[in-house]
């Protein structure tokens, strides 16, 4: 890594009620890292992240940023540090991209507050950087999936915050916007922005993270290098699935077993093979 | 941004003009040159006044038809403002300021009041506190539980209006049916006959208060409508904030009833009629709601004294007028709900 450590997590445990969600997670987060979480439906990676952002207690263990505990910093200033972007979601009023994205400012603003000038020039900003500044005064229940994940992410970038916490950003996008979506956190990346990020594609991971996170039954199955630990035989233990990563030098890919059309690890080479054939040929 | 510089100027002067007019109708027509003189005489002692005719317009506009407007004003802006931020709050427009039991206990207290006691002060003190109580309940009862808070604070408030109309049930069945049974029954039907200085003053004040906190607080209902973990991402005090909200409302509620019974719709209405005209952002919606309802109810308080020869109750006249008003806009405001 060779990054300073941003956000650390120390012995994290979390349980509704009975049954337990996160136990003993320990984790290390760089400054500018892109660190995505990886695991199936359930595992905690979603109460994981509003952990982070301190918006869940955890039963135990604690989350320092810049070596300070978060439950210290207070709500605000971490609202100032690390913004959540949510899985795209609808409102049940029609409030405007720009109502939606001036939100950002609520940790700048004291108790009683009223958006000025420069919240509104700082709001344009970030609507401008995303270039959706013509969806400001759309009602944001009326634009697709995709432009709502950007609005969502332009209230990050206005709430000045460094590090982007997301969870499952692609999931009910299409392809495209999936796409689009990717390349503006290859940039913020480059930019400077740390991500964390939950996502249900292995490959989304291979292609931007740098560091991926393996989330089974609440506790870290694999951590590191999201091209080394995303294999075929950690993505086999932590989904249940037959899969295989195949791997053709430039660019690895997660073919399903089936489409392999060959049985077990050791097809992983033939399989390949074939692939490769299918993509000479297309 | 163009709206909202235009807007609140121009409902001003028509609540303004709506007040003016509304101080010449009644059962002693006046024209409005003569409450301009009355006023102009009273305050900078301007003109000539015959001494029994200005007792008379003395008592007729300050003591009857004053207090009246006002507290119609006040009714019709709390009631709406308690309803916006309510259906902002709970992320959803169907909710009036009834939601957590308010106005189900504030009857319960009315009703107690009429049977145990001789004395109006005591009936409108218990109608206050019992309307706060019952909140309070509702309040409780989702407390109780782990889980989605929105979700709990709602069944918690059918739970307590449901108690509170059974134990009103109660009260009317052993009320004495000659005296205190249809006072309770018109109470219920919401009036504004009953308004006096002293009764203005004493919730009259605590309502403008409230609803100034709410435009002042009104900030936070955009976020909190997103849910309550985004909120907190935003590093908001989720929980501190609604429930500061829900007193400001229910207070505000609560003392309607005090000045005037049941006034049903206004809550549910004119948050609407306001979202058609200044869009969702609660920032402008909520003093706009607040001028647009203090008018409304002037206005209709004006069909309820004039449309007959006896007063109607406002509560059936709000419901009236609301209710296919309601239809006719439904079309229009479920636009972006789903």
């Amino acid at each position: 890594m060779g990054l300073n450590p941003l956000i650390r997590l120390e012995g994290i445990s979390f349980g509704y009620t009975q049954k337990a969600v996160l136990t003993g997670i320990d984790m290390t987060i760089g400054e500018g890292e892109v660190v995505a979480l990886l695991g199936p439906n359930g595992c905690g990676k979603s109460t994981l992240i509003k952990i982070i952002l301190g918006v869940l207690r955890p039963d135990r263990g604690r989350v320092f940023y810049n070596g300070e505990d978060i439950r210290r910093l207070g709500a605000k200033y971490v609202a100032r540090q690390m913004a959540y972007v949510p899985q795209t979601h609808k409102t049940s009023f029609p409030y405007t991209v720009r109502d939606i994205v001036m939100m950002g400012r609520i940790p700048h603003k004291t108790f009683f507050f009223r958006y000025t000038k420069s919240d509104g020039e700082i709001a344009k900003k970030a609507l401008e950087s995303l270039s959706i500044l013509h969806l400001a005064d759309r009602a944001y229940t009326e634009i697709s999936g995709g432009e709502r994940q950007l609005a969502l992410i332009a209230r990050a970038l206005a709430q000045g915050a460094r590090t982007f916490i997301m969870d499952e950003p692609a999931g009910g996008l299409d392809y495209g916007n999936q796409l689009k979506l990717l390349d503006q956190i290859i940039r913020l990346s480059r930019d400077g922005y740390t991500f964390i990020k939950a996502t249900h594609s292995p490959e989304h991971a291979l292609w931007i993270a740098d560091r991926a996170v393996m989330i089974k039954d609440g506790t870290v199955m694999a951590a590191g290098a999201a091209e080394e630990i995303i294999n075929t035989q950690n993505l086999r233990r932590l989904y249940n699935a037959s899969v295989n990563v195949l791997d053709n030098g430039v660019f690895r890919a997660c073919v399903p077993q089936t489409i392999c059309g060959c049985m077990g690890d050791a097809g992983q080479r033939e399989g390949r093979t074939m692939v490769m054939r299918k993509v000479a040929r297309g | 941004m163009k709206v909202k510089k235009v807007l609140f100027p121009l409902l001003s002067i028509i609540l303004a003009l709506t007040a003016a007019v509304s101080l010449t109708i009644g059962k002693y027509p006046l024209e409005l040159i003569d409450i301009a003189g009355f006023f102009l005489f009273k305050i900078f002692n301007v003109g000539v006044m015959d001494p029994e005719r200005y007792g008379l317009l003395r008592s007729v506009l300050l003591d009857i038809r004053m207090p009246r407007i006002l507290a119609a004003a006040l009714i019709g802006a709390s009631l709406s403002v308690a309803g916006a931020s309510f259906q902002a709050m709970f992320v959803n427009p169907l909710v009036s300021p009834s939601l957590l039991g308010v106005l189900a206990g504030a009857s319960l207290g009315a009703a107690l009041g009429m049977v145990f006691s001789d004395s109006w002060l005591a009936v409108q003190c218990l109608t206050f506190i019992f309307g706060l109580f019952s909140v309070l309940i509702a309040v409780g009862i989702a407390k109780m539980h782990k889980g989605n808070a929105i979700l709990l604070l709602i069944l918690g408030g059918v739970i307590s209006s449901a108690l509170f109309t059974s134990l009103l049930s109660i009260i009317k069945y052993i009320a004495d049916p000659t005296n205190q049974l249809p006072a309770i029954v018109q109470w219920l039907m919401g009036g504004l006959s009953m308004v006096d200085c002293r009764t203005l003053v004493f919730a009259g004040v605590p309502q403008l208060v409230s609803i100034m906190l709410m435009i002042l607080f009104s900030g936070y209902l955009n976020a909190l409508g997103m849910g309550d973990e985004e909120a907190r991402s935003l590093g908001i005090p989720v929980e501190g904030i609604r429930m500061l909200l829900i007193f400001l409302a229910t207070l505000m509620s609560a003392l309607t009833v005090v000045l005037a019974g049941m006034v049903g719709w206004v809550g549910l209405i004119i948050p609407h009629i306001a979202r058609m005209l200044v869009g969702p952002d609660n920032k402008i919606l909520i003093p706009a709601s607040a001028l647009i309802g203090a008018i409304y109810l002037i206005i209709v308080d004006d069909v309820s004294r004039m449309l007959f020869s006896v007063e109607i109750p406002i509560g059936i006249t709000t419901s009236l007028i609301g209710i296919p008003f309601f239809v006719a806009i439904l079309r229009k405001a479920k636009r972006g709900w789903d």
